[in-house]
């Protein structure tokens, strides 16, 4: 067992759980916080194969902008910050046995294809960043993906924008 | 394993024993003498009135849900800005439409009075 | 002397080989020098919180034509350590029905946060923490935890105010990101790099103070309003609003988010001198070693800070209203037609020398439209609220 295998492995753990605990938890807010939990996680898996960036991005965009969206929808529209439903329900046994069976499912499917039961090849040594922004700006490479971004978020932004002006005038 | 990211995996954990070393000191000096009137929630003197929770005010989200796009655009500006300098001239224009784009949509929420703190 | 050039590597490799003549492994001793290393660096950036408190004191008290702390030690120098003594000793009262373990966790990611940024604080070339390549990212994704820890808070606290008081910082943390990443994506065009080493070396031939001083002016204004300083404290503004999210905390723990935002601006005066007035540099002084440019940026860093505290203690509060509308309409604009401009001067006039005067006269050039923007736009609105309203104007 390398070093690396054993932090994936505390790394793992820690996201599944806090997934769990996103989705057992009795108080609203707490599964946003554990949610923050997952995406550090990840964050730091991402840090484990040498994508930085990717990393950074993830804490910057998931958790300093998604995240704290979330905690204020939740804050804003509880009346009371206490929920009193049940967070397991009846069909425990039975979602049980599908879930394994679907991973069963997943198992049997990729075990026969190349890019899962390999060795990775080598990481990069260093983090791309400058490749990466040659490569959102050539014309022949991810250019047009580049731009459509920015209208996707244009679109975004006045969905959000005509959204709440409805919200605002009833 | 020499990447850099071990040794702020490490600031972090150092980072946050420190202040927990802090709060672990005071633990053990401070008196811990709790009662009713102490631990009342505090509403500038007087006895709280209702539950603690806030009317509901748009602008918050509004105010985060602008910030999240423009966010999502300067992570996207990054690697643009990082390799302009060794690129051909056409990939400022590029990157001008890009931020014009996002330019338009903030003037049209402004216009549509989204930006106000009412 | 050679410890002279490079004292990190040649410690580093002196404990390295005590380490491994013991028998440990080579990996294994690395990691522990670097744990022994990084904590006796943390604690320096806390002793360096305690001599900041006793600096704020004093400077406020100049400020306001008094003298400040002078009875313990020459100069009141001993005061922050009275401070210390008190903070740690005063009762640790958690208020009924708030949630306990954010209650507790909020202060310790709030420091955190700061002393995550000092891993990227160049002192010197060969004298940084981590030397990411990312590092810019980094600073603004330090800053995002600090804002969860004021979300965290102000809603552990169960406390109305204090709820109300973390969602208006974080809306004001979280409006006045925009500009600074802004500006420091100009940097980053200008230096090629994102990181820290790369952004000192690319300010060789002169500090970006000159490339771009409209940017720096901006850089300045979000730095004081993500720190939540005055003039952009309302919302721990006592008069207002109690003491905003920290209202119920007591004892050590309000003392970290007190220091956590001494450092802060400490650090963020350090990121001032980095980005735009060249780091360790100054007149060919930081030849002599790594450790006289050391002296040299933390020297830069309190300048820095003393502006930010002269910038605090000169100028009232401002409303969050007109907080809000100066960041979106006109900070945010103005950040990113900078960018655009000096992107594109900057890649026109790539290697030439006329760089740094078409730069310079560039910034001026979008600073003056705008004042001329601004003026007329106020005259616009004086005359429509001359015509609508039909009380005649007193004539002298």
């Amino acid at each position: 067992m390398t070093t690396m295998q054993v932090l994936f492995l505390i790394f793992a753990a820690i996201i599944l759980g806090s997934a769990f605990k996103v989705v057992t938890t009795k108080k609203m807010i707490h599964a946003a916080f554990w949610l923050i939990v997952v995406l550090f996680g990840v964050a730091a898996l991402y840090a484990m194969l040498n994508a930085g960036f990717m990393a950074m991005v993830q804490v910057v965009v998931y958790v300093g902008a998604i995240a704290i969206l979330f905690i204020f929808a939740v804050m804003l529209t509880r009346k009371e910050l206490l929920d009193k439903g049940p967070a397991l329900n009846d069909n425990k046994s039975i979602a049980a046995v599908l879930s394994l069976l679907s991973f069963g499912g997943l198992y049997m499917l990729l075990r026969n294809w190349s890019g899962f039961m390999n060795m990775a090849p080598a990481l990069p040594e260093t983090d791309m960043v400058e490749e990466l922004g040659t490569a959102l700006v050539t014309p022949d490479m991810y250019l047009l993906p580049f731009e459509i971004a920015s209208v996707l978020l244009l679109a975004a932004l006045i969905g959000a924008v005509y959204v709440a002006n409805e919200a605002r005038s009833e | 394993m020499q990447s850099p990211w071990i040794y702020v995996g490490i600031f972090v954990l150092v980072g946050m024993l420190i202040p927990i070393a802090a709060i672990v000191i005071a633990r053990f000096l401070a008196p811990r003498k709790p009662n009713a009137i102490k631990q009342s929630t505090y509403e500038c003197g007087i006895e709280t009135v209702g539950d603690s929770w806030i009317q509901f005010k748009a602008q918050y989200y509004i105010f985060a849900l602008v910030f999240l796009i423009f966010d999502v655009e300067t992570v996207f500006l990054f690697p643009w800005a990082v390799s302009l300098n060794k690129l051909p001239l056409f990939a400022v224009f590029e990157g001008i439409i890009f931020i014009l784009i996002l330019l338009a949509g903030l003037i049209y929420a402004w216009k549509k009075d989204m930006l106000e703190w009412v | 002397m050679e410890f002279w050039n490079d004292p990190i590597t040649t410690i580093f490799n002196s404990l390295l080989k005590s380490f491994t003549s013991g028998g440990m492994s080579e990996g294994l001793a690395t990691v522990l020098i670097y744990l022994i290393g990084i904590l006796l660096f943390v604690t320096f950036a806390m002793v360096l919180d305690i001599f900041l408190v006793w600096i704020e004191r004093k400077v406020v008290a100049r400020f306001q034509d008094r003298l400040g702390p002078n009875r313990l030690g020459p100069f009141g120098i001993f005061q922050p350590f009275a401070d210390i003594v008190k903070l740690l000793i005063k009762e640790d009262i958690t208020p009924v029905g708030a949630d306990v373990i954010m209650f507790n966790l909020a202060p310790i990611f709030s420091m955190m946060s700061v002393l995550l940024l000092w891993a990227i604080m160049p002192f010197a070339p060969k004298m940084v923490g981590v030397d990411l390549n990312v590092a810019m990212l980094y600073l603004v994704a330090a800053g995002s935890i600090g804002t969860l820890s004021v979300i965290m808070a102000g809603w552990a606290s169960n406390n109305k105010y204090a709820t109300m008081g973390a969602f208006r910082t974080v809306a004001q943390m979280v409006s006045y990101e925009i500009p600074m990443v802004a500006a420091i994506l100009v940097i980053t065009v200008l230096s090629g790099t994102m990181g820290v080493v790369g952004i000192v070396e690319a300010q060789e031939f002169l500090p970006f103070i000159f490339y771009a001083p409209l940017t720096a002016i901006i850089f300045l204004i979000s730095a004081i309003a993500e720190l939540g300083r005055s003039p952009f404290d309302l919302n721990e503004a006592e008069s207002e609003i109690v003491a905003g999210f920290h209202t119920e905390y007591t004892g050590m723990k309000f003392g970290l988010f007190y220091a956590g935002e001494l450092l802060h601006s400490f650090t963020f005066g350090g990121f001032i001198a980095l980005l735009f007035f060249g780091g360790h540099r100054f007149f060919g002084l930081e030849n002599l070693g790594p450790i006289v440019g050391a002296l040299i940026f933390i020297g830069k860093a309190l300048f820095f800070y003393w502006v930010i505290m002269w910038v605090k203690y000169t100028v009232p509060r401002i409303r969050i209203d007109h907080m809000l509308a100066f960041n979106w309409k006109f900070l945010t604009p103005l950040a990113f037609i900078l960018l655009m401009v000096t992107a594109l001067v900057g890649r026109l006039l790539l290697d030439s020398v006329w760089l740094v005067p078409a730069l310079f006269l560039s910034n001026v050039f979008v600073g003056w439209m705008t004042v001329l923007y601004l003026k007329s736009h106020e005259r616009k609105t004086r005359e429509a609220e001359d015509a609508k309203s039909a009380v005649p104007v007193a004539q002298h």
